[in-house]
């Protein structure tokens, strides 16, 4: 039994609108997924809700995904709308275990959006797939009347080559295996979120947007026990886990002191009421591996710059199917539930 | 990360948790007021780690759960209007009123939007003199400064097109109604810190006095929880009922006095109805006759609002500390964060939500790390 179907949620059918919250990763994307879009595409491939397809087509197997950034500011510490719609898709493909190979990319663009602006973010957009080994290949471009858009859209579609007898999914992960996770959390989400409302700090909190392709590279190298890859974006390490937990039909026991948060992403969320495994990344990604491999991966993604903070963050279990719980620093256990919607600010 | 981390020292933590084990001896029943402090106890599982004759029950101090209904509907009324900028607190948004909240009003095309403080909602007002902004002003004495500040504010600049929704509530009377209720189980209560910041700790002094009951003003987290538990037991044990201050890095006994006179300037003490347990004397703040002119009630003329809560809820007895969330049928079935039959379940501070959150699993959890 999936950790969706034990929260007893309000079918779709009973929302007569879309909210917001049902694009923040959490439950109600999942019930988005479930009630409206399964139902209308049922296929195998699809049923294994991966974070890209994995496709044989004549003698090659064949990553494919796709993945729209409606990011707001466009630009931001660390980033921008540009590098992120490569950075995003080139981690989904990752996760499967691909080498990202070619991208399409298609503007939704707000009518009066100045030309520098666009110029920048199509700038950075290159730049950022040339660094990662991608070419754009083909691409799209339309204009909404002012006030339609947010300034501009974009979506890129992805496909990667996976090589031959790798086989990574979030339903594989099996009791006992070991949870990696490969730096420190909630960078990306409180970076956006302190240039969208104006809070400083004393040392800027950067996003973490970067792509992922060469370290799962390095990490695969290492070991063929790595049973799953995810990268946690929107919803945050939490949502991944639960999803993973679901799909996998197991449990998850984690230590809340061995998980990374910068002390200045701690003080931001400590400051508004939000917790970190909620907080979305774009450079993190989360590993399962068969335990006996754990410390030697962990010591090969610490080699990776993009590894350098790499740890065990927790194990899988079988005692709770669909259940992420957490060791807390006091020795305790608790939920880490996946969130209804998007994260609220606290009143105090 | 410092005033952080030493407050979630294992070690100090399991120090306090000794001396608690070692004092009581016993059976307590404490009472920890504010919604935050409820939210921490449940995030660490402090229940867990006290012995088990000290029983937690928590306190109606979640500011959004007991928001009445009537003003929930009031605030969808008012933010689905074309000319209106409604501003709010992040988690009032999801709270349900009679038929909608006020993120399906925003799905709708309202325009809500979501402050970190009531000055944002000034601002507003000031760079769009077309649109009327209201700030929907609600919480306990701990938001009730910033939020006069911002109609003091507004008065001071001119601005005719800002008013707040008012429903402030006053923990004191709530104390008060639950000593003076004949079932009241309740030995000892956890003051709110924050709280407790602003207007000090003196009207706690005179509640412990006169129902002879202990008090301690704690803070948030869960060393300062573990020390006020270990000071109310002391206390208990010892038959002494005082008011006494664990959380002095920030509460004085007089409190912050800048921030109690403007909001003796701009809001009155008022009856107030509570979601989940009923009108209150003397329990809220409104706006003083001479605000007329900010209050969102009086300019939207909106006092005959219809409402309606659901039955089964069992809320007043849980925001009364005689039932806990558990104990309710619906608790994790019909009644879920996602679709909330009463107060406590809809925001995370609220003690259903707290629980639901953090504690429902009831499956042994022994694969160890």
């Amino acid at each position: 039994m999936s950790v969706l179907t034990l929260n007893c949620p309000v079918p779709v059918a009973a929302r007569d609108q879309v909210m917001l919250g049902h694009g923040s990763g959490g439950k109600l994307s999942a019930e988005l997924m479930r009630e409206i879009f399964l139902p209308a595409f049922t296929n195998e491939t699809l049923a294994r809700m991966d974070d890209q397809a994995v496709l044989r087509i004549g003698g090659s197997r064949i990553a494919f995904t796709t993945d729209s950034f409606v990011v707001k500011p466009l630009f931001f510490p660390g980033g921008d709308i540009g590098s992120l719609a490569v950075h995003g898709t080139v981690n989904d493909l990752a996760m499967g275990g691909a080498k990202p190979l070619f991208l399409s990319v298609a503007f939704i663009i707000e009518e009066g959006l100045s030309m520098e602006i666009l110029q920048r973010v199509v700038a950075s957009l290159g730049r950022a797939a040339e660094a990662c080994g991608v070419q754009v290949v083909t691409g799209d471009t339309k204009v909404v009347d002012k006030g339609s858009g947010d300034g501009v859209f974009i979506n890129t579609t992805g496909l990667g080559l996976v090589p031959d007898g790798l086989f990574l999914s979030a339903s594989q992960a099996r009791a006992g295996d070991a949870i990696i996770l490969s730096g420190s959390i909630g960078d990306h989400g409180i970076a956006i979120l302190a240039e969208r409302e104006g809070i400083e700090f004393e040392s800027p909190v950067v996003s973490d947007s970067a792509p992922l392709h060469e370290l799962v590279d390095d990490m695969l190298r290492a070991t063929p026990a790595i049973r799953c890859l995810r990268d946690p974006t929107r919803g945050g390490v939490s949502s991944s886990l639960n999803e993973i937990a679901a799909q996998s039909h197991v449990g998850m026991l984690l230590d809340e002191a061995s998980i990374p948060v910068r002390d200045e992403v701690r003080g931001a969320c400590e400051m508004l009421g939000l917790d970190p495994l909620y907080v979305a990344n774009e450079g993190k990604l989360l590993a399962i591996v068969d335990s006996s491999d754990a410390d030697r991966l962990v010591a090969v993604m610490q080699a990776h710059p993009l590894g350098r903070d790499a740890r065990r963050i927790g194990t899988v279990n079988k005692s709770d199917p669909g259940w992420v719980t957490m060791r807390t620093v006091l020795g305790t256990t608790r939920i880490v539930d996946m969130l209804s919607g998007d994260q609220l600010p606290r009143i105090c | 990360m410092r005033y952080i981390d030493e407050y979630r020292d294992p070690k100090i933590a399991q120090a306090l948790v000794d001396k608690i084990s070692s004092t009581v001896s016993r059976p307590w029943v404490l009472m920890e007021i504010c919604g935050g402090q409820t939210h921490t106890l449940m995030r660490y599982g402090i229940d867990e780690l006290i012995p088990r004759h000290v029983e937690l029950v928590h306190g109606p101090g979640c500011p959004v759960c007991v928001t009445p209904i009537e003003i929930v509907d009031k605030a969808v009324e008012i933010a689905s209007r074309p000319d209106v900028t409604f501003v709010s607190y992040g988690d009032m948004l999801r709270v349900p009123g009679t038929k909608s909240d006020l993120l399906h009003v925003k799905a709708q095309g309202g325009d809500v939007r979501i402050a970190y403080s009531p000055m944002e909602a000034v601002k507003i007002a000031r760079n769009n003199p077309s649109r009327k902004v209201v700030f929907f002003a609600i919480g306990f004495e701990t938001t009730a400064p910033a939020n006069a500040m911002a109609v003091w504010k507004a008065r001071e600049e001119g601005l005719t097109n800002f008013s707040e929704l008012v429903s402030h509530v006053l923990v004191p009377p709530a104390i008060r109604l639950l000593l003076n209720s004949p079932d009241n189980r309740v030995q000892g209560f956890i003051a709110p810190g924050h709280v407790c910041t602003v207007m000090g700790y003196w009207e706690y002094k005179l509640l412990a006095d006169e129902f002879h009951v202990p008090m301690v003003v704690g803070g948030f987290e869960p060393v300062d929880l573990l020390e006020a538990i270990w000071m109310l037991v002391a206390q208990l044990e010892q038959g002494r009922a005082e008011v006494e201050n664990q959380y002095v890095r920030s509460v004085t006994y007089v409190g912050n006095q800048p921030a109690q006179r403007i909001m003796e300037q701009v809001f009155e003490v008022a009856d107030r109805k509570w979601r989940g347990i009923g009108k209150i004397p003397a329990s809220g703040l409104r706006l003083r006759p001479e605000f007329a002119a900010y209050d969102a009630e009086k300019i939207f003329g909106l006092d005959n609002v219809e409402t309606e809560e659901p039955a089964e809820c069992i809320s007043a007895q849980v925001l009364k500390g005689l039932k806990k969330p558990v104990d309710c049928p619906a608790f994790g079935s019909t009644c879920t964060p996602e679709h909330p039959l009463g107060a406590p379940m809809v925001s995370a501070e609220g003690a259903c939500a707290a629980y639901h959150q953090y504690r429902r699993h009831t499956s042994s959890l022994a694969c160890p790390l």
